[in-house]
């Protein structure tokens, strides 16, 4: 199983590398930009803050959300609408090779570039903008960061492979996909604007210590149980006789 | 299973109210290259999904190297290799990482998996092209790359869903041709659908024809023509009413006529031409070519007597 996984991670990299015409073109724009961008200009622009920052956690673990979401349409749809489909499911892979090998590439990307980024941007703020000491995120920041940037990859991978095993086309798919993103960012600021007074305050007391492990802790958890049943409908949805007909 | 690679038992597909598999028997025998013949939307596409276990029958069964497709369809994928309706080829791709994404998907050694890779695309006359996005190519040159790919795991059993359609005379010709050393080498079975007559005739060792999803017939090409009690047509001078009347007269033939110097037999089903020849002969008709019935007459023949059978028979 795990060498099949391998095997189409390997293959969803190669064809995102390839997606700008040669290998190239694609390290620049799907990770030298994302890089250049995360890592080096931002941070060099925002000095000392870019690491200090409090809303470092809440900002990284966000991105992946955005980096897997931009992809994502084109998991199934885009072998559906290439006709490759149908070869790949007449091989010896099983369904769940197939599927848990495309997520598992979405979340390595994601995942793997937000942590990336965040390690080149500390290393540019210390070197553009040298302190007496070493700029470091602290030790709750970081791990915050790698968990929550986990759980959302997934989110946005399970979740957009979903969208696009149902989906007609790839534009249906990133359409889709880019609603129920808008959606839940939206929803989430616009949340945070209408919530009275008493309520924001005992949302702002959770995210502040004592109380944030345990908050930290809870949206974990709410995270995990979303990522599985994303997960589980779209391993329900995976039907090679389904996706022959469709 | 003993000789047998697939064996199908009144396997029928419905979709909705259409039945495109319609209580399909059929036997093919291992190391065969097996013809699936029939129009556009007969069932043949059909048939491939359901034995390599893409598609799960309506009724009835079948079995693939004596694995049921129903509940054993990963035993089937993973001993057999499948050119399908599309080539499915990873256009972005090279023709080298084409093979080598499905090497690795059968696990081959990086070693014994390179060396088949060049194998194949050397025998194929791709090697020199090995790095070049498989999206720059000619339709054929990517029908053959995926060939390539159908038999780079040394499968037992191969399906090949109409692997000439829509490329040049040539270029099909040239696939045929590879295709049929390939074949032959690899001692594989080969169920290939194709509604190209000649491609059949000259590759297939056993043939059935599906029309609706019905089998019309099944048998050796030369059996089928002999059945289907076809016609022959022979470029001759000096017929007379005499010589027709002879012809005519003889049980084997059904029929007989001659227009524009060109005789036009219509033989009973076994009838043999060798004898009504002769007799042509010894009647004084110079003859100067003699054109038996091609798969292709047997087929439309096939598929004429069953629109005029259907819905009764």
């Amino acid at each position: 199983m795990l060498a099949d996984v391998l095997t189409m991670v390997w293959k969803e990299w190669k064809e995102l590398l390839l997606s700008r015409g040669g290998i190239r073109g694609g390290l620049i724009s799907t990770v030298g930009i994302p890089l250049a961008m995360l890592g080096v200009y931002l941070p060099w622009q925002n000095g000392p803050e870019w690491v200090t920052t409090p809303l470092l956690p809440a900002a990284w673990s966000w991105l992946p959300l955005l980096l897997v979401g931009a992809l994502v349409a084109d998991s199934f749809a885009g072998e559906r609408e290439r006709k490759t489909l149908e070869t790949l499911l007449a091989s010896r892979l099983s369904d769940r090779a197939i599927l848990v090998g495309k997520i598992a590439a979405l979340v390595g990307y994601g995942w793997g570039l937000a942590l990336s980024s965040l390690v080149l941007g500390t290393i540019t703020v210390n070197l553009v903008h040298p302190q007496k000491t070493l700029l470091l995120p602290g030790g709750n920041t970081v791990a915050v960061i790698v968990v929550f940037g986990l759980l959302t990859s997934l989110l946005a991978a399970a979740g957009g492979v979903l969208i696009s095993l149902r989906a007609a086309s790839v534009r249906q798919a990133a359409q889709i996909n880019s609603l129920a993103l808008m959606g839940l960012i939206l929803g989430a600021v616009g949340l945070g604007k209408t919530l009275p007074p008493v309520w924001y305050a005992r949302v702002a007391a959770a995210f502040t210590p004592p109380n944030l492990l345990r908050t930290e802790i809870l949206l974990a958890t709410a995270f995990l149980v979303i990522d599985a049943a994303l997960l589980a409908a779209a391993a329900l949805r995976f039907q090679r006789a389904r996706l022959i007909l469709d | 299973m003993g000789d047998i690679a697939i064996r199908t038992h009144e396997l029928t597909r419905d979709f909705g109210s259409l039945r495109a598999v319609d209580r399909l028997s059929i036997e093919v025998p291992t190391g065969a290259i097996f013809g699936f013949l029939g129009p556009n939307g007969s069932g043949k596409t059909t048939t491939i999904r359901m034995l390599l276990g893409l598609l799960e029958p309506s009724a009835g069964r079948a079995e693939v190297l004596g694995y049921d497709t129903k509940t054993q369809p990963d035993q089937i994928r993973l001993r057999a290799g499948a050119l399908l309706e599309h080539h499915g080829l990873y256009e972005r791709f090279s023709a080298w990482d084409n093979l080598e994404f499905y090497g690795r998907i059968w696990r081959l050694p990086r070693r014994e998996r390179h060396a088949r890779i060049e194998e194949l695309l050397r025998r194929l006359d791709l090697w020199d092209r090995r790095h070049e996005s498989v999206g720059r190519w000619s339709r054929g040159m990517k029908q053959k790359l995926a060939v390539a790919r159908a038999l780079l795991h040394r499968p037992r059993i191969v399906f090949l869903d109409e692997p000439t359609a829509g490329l040049d005379p040539v270029a099909a010709a040239s696939l045929r041709e590879d295709l049929a050393s390939l074949v032959r080498q690899e001692g594989v079975t080969v169920f290939l659908t194709t509604h190209n007559l000649a491609e059949a005739e000259k590759l297939c060792h056993a043939v059935a024809v599906i029309s609706k999803g019905k089998l019309l017939a099944a048998g050796h090409p030369d059996e089928l023509r002999s059945r289907a009690g076809v016609r022959a047509e022979i470029a001759a001078r000096g017929v007379d009413d005499a010589a027709l009347a002879a012809l005519r007269a003889r049980p084997e033939v059904h029929d007989a006529g001659y227009r524009d110097a060109r005789l036009t037999i219509e033989l009973r089903p076994g009838a043999e031409l060798a004898p009504l020849i002769s007799l042509l002969v010894e009647a004084g008709v110079r003859i100067e070519e003699v054109r038996k019935a091609s798969l292709e007459d047997v087929f439309l023949t096939l598929i004429e007597e069953e629109k005029r059978c259907s819905p009764t028979c």
